[in-house]
């Protein structure tokens, strides 16, 4: 039971590696782009998990309740903004793949190798 | 209690996350990619992240997917080729993932109050935000006054991200390439009752919730990111069940790239106005005789700059993929 506080690392290691073997091996570009996806939440998850405090709540001031413990606000705010961020550059990707569609007609990206070849 | 509810919820996404690589269909991938994003605003929220749950439940599992469905009407549904499993990333990966987990060992618990992460800068912000600022929800203290550099920074990251979709998805698409199946063709969805019915009535309330979450974000979770995604989820509904001309009658494309500009136009110039009056860039405590005000005053607009923008953003870059499959 000792090593269950450390569980949340270990789901971040096999995320992380789940996505980056997907980005390597994988062919197909639209599932390189959900594998960065998911590459990208791995690392939210251990932002998120290094913010728990024990016993804290949300960092949210209630005027009526004394000595509130608070999780820690700052990985919060700067996966906030990451999350929107990684969106807008998801679809950037995404439409990078369209138009790499209707050159070559093909999202396998070995198969546009060899008709760039051509 | 909460602890089992954590490991149960990550270990549904791991096989989540295994079904997502697995799936040679890229439907299904990008339906999983949605319950993953789901089950990851669980953990968030039990993590004790509010915000960072509502806005993963908003962008990851709504807008993503959308941007996905998008992409996948205007090229292929299927992975294409058969590839067995390849050693070598997976050998390089395994060693990888073993360092990972090794060095863990290393970390604080989770929940230890005493890890280096809370004790520096996040106890000052904590203490301070009642005197300096008081609103309720110190995540958005930080976010918009605190650390405003931040966040002016990643709202231009998105602005240019927008602009850049518009550009690649602007130049005139090859004429003789058919597109076989169209998710946002101009019918909509009119000839299901279901979704219409029930969908249609849904849209106001999403509007009215993302407008709620916009202004209500300095005393509980919410704020102008969030805000935006929801807006743009119940517009980009919207467009999904009456087509793309009644979404585009509705919410025009000028009015679109006017919200993208006037939003980090509104940022900018609260920033500005906070030097003009004498402080410095962003420094919100000038705006008003009362410095307290001023923050208020600052942290209302500042979030309204990053809701125009994210709305704008989003809805433009949905508008795009969608006028591509005409």
């Amino acid at each position: 039971m000792e090593y269950i506080g450390l569980f949340n690392y270990w789901v971040f290691a096999v995320l992380l590696m789940i996505g980056m073997y997907a980005i390597i091996a994988k062919r197909n570009l639209i599932k390189k782009l959900l594998a960065l996806a998911m590459f990208q939440s791995a690392v939210f998850l251990l932002y998120i998990t290094m913010n728990k405090v024990d016993g804290g709540t949300a960092p949210i001031i209630r005027a009526d309740v004394q000595e509130q413990v608070f999780s820690n606000p700052l990985p919060q705010v700067l996966i906030l903004t990451a999350i929107v961020v990684g969106v807008a550059t998801l679809a950037l990707g995404l439409a990078i793949v369209v138009r790499i569609h209707e050159t070559f007609g093909t999202i396998e990206e070995d198969q546009v190798y060899v008709r760039d070849r051509e | 209690m909460t602890t089992v509810l954590c490991v149960f919820m990550l270990t549904l996404l791991v096989i989540t996350a295994f079904g997502m690589i697995q799936a040679r269909n890229l439907f299904s991938a990008v339906m999983l990619g949605g319950i993953y994003s789901f089950e990851m605003a669980s953990i968030f929220f039990i993590l004790d992240a509010a915000d960072v749950a509502l806005t993963e439940a908003a962008i990851g599992a709504g807008i993503t997917t959308v941007f996905f469905l998008g992409a996948l009407a205007l090229t292929e549904h299927r992975e294409r080729g058969r590839h067995g499993p390849q050693w070598l990333p997976i050998g390089v990966m395994t060693a990888t993932g073993m360092m990972l987990i090794y060095a863990s060992f290393d970390n604080p618990r989770i929940g230890d109050p005493n890890a280096p992460v809370h004790l520096h800068v996040a106890p000052w912000y904590l203490e301070q935000t009642p005197q300096l600022i008081d609103i309720q929800n110190i995540v958005s203290a930080i976010l918009a006054s605190f650390r405003g550099y931040d966040t002016l920074g990643e709202l231009f990251v998105i602005f240019t991200a927008g602009i850049g979709v518009l550009f690649i998805l602007s130049a005139p698409a090859p004429q003789d390439r058919k597109v076989s199946e169209r998710l946002m063709n101009a019918e909509g969805l009119r000839h299901h009752l279901v979704p219409r019915v029930v969908g249609q009535l849904l849209v106001p309330f999403i509007v009215l919730f993302g407008l709620y979450v916009q202004f209500h974000g300095d005393y509980g979770p919410g704020g102008g990111f969030q805000a935006g995604a929801l807006i743009s989820a119940g517009l980009i509904l919207y467009a999904l069940l009456r087509g793309e001309i009644a979404a585009l009658r509705a919410v025009p494309i000028w009015f679109l790239r006017m919200l993208i500009v006037s939003g980090a136009l509104l940022y900018t110039t609260v920033g500005i106005a906070g030097m003009l009056l004498g402080g410095s860039f962003l420094d919100y405590s000038v705006l008003s005789n009362d410095p307290v005000a001023g923050q208020h005053l600052g942290i209302l607009l500042v979030e309204v700059g990053v809701g125009l923008t994210v709305t704008g953003v989003l809805l433009s870059i949905f508008h795009a993929f969608a006028a591509r499959g005409q």
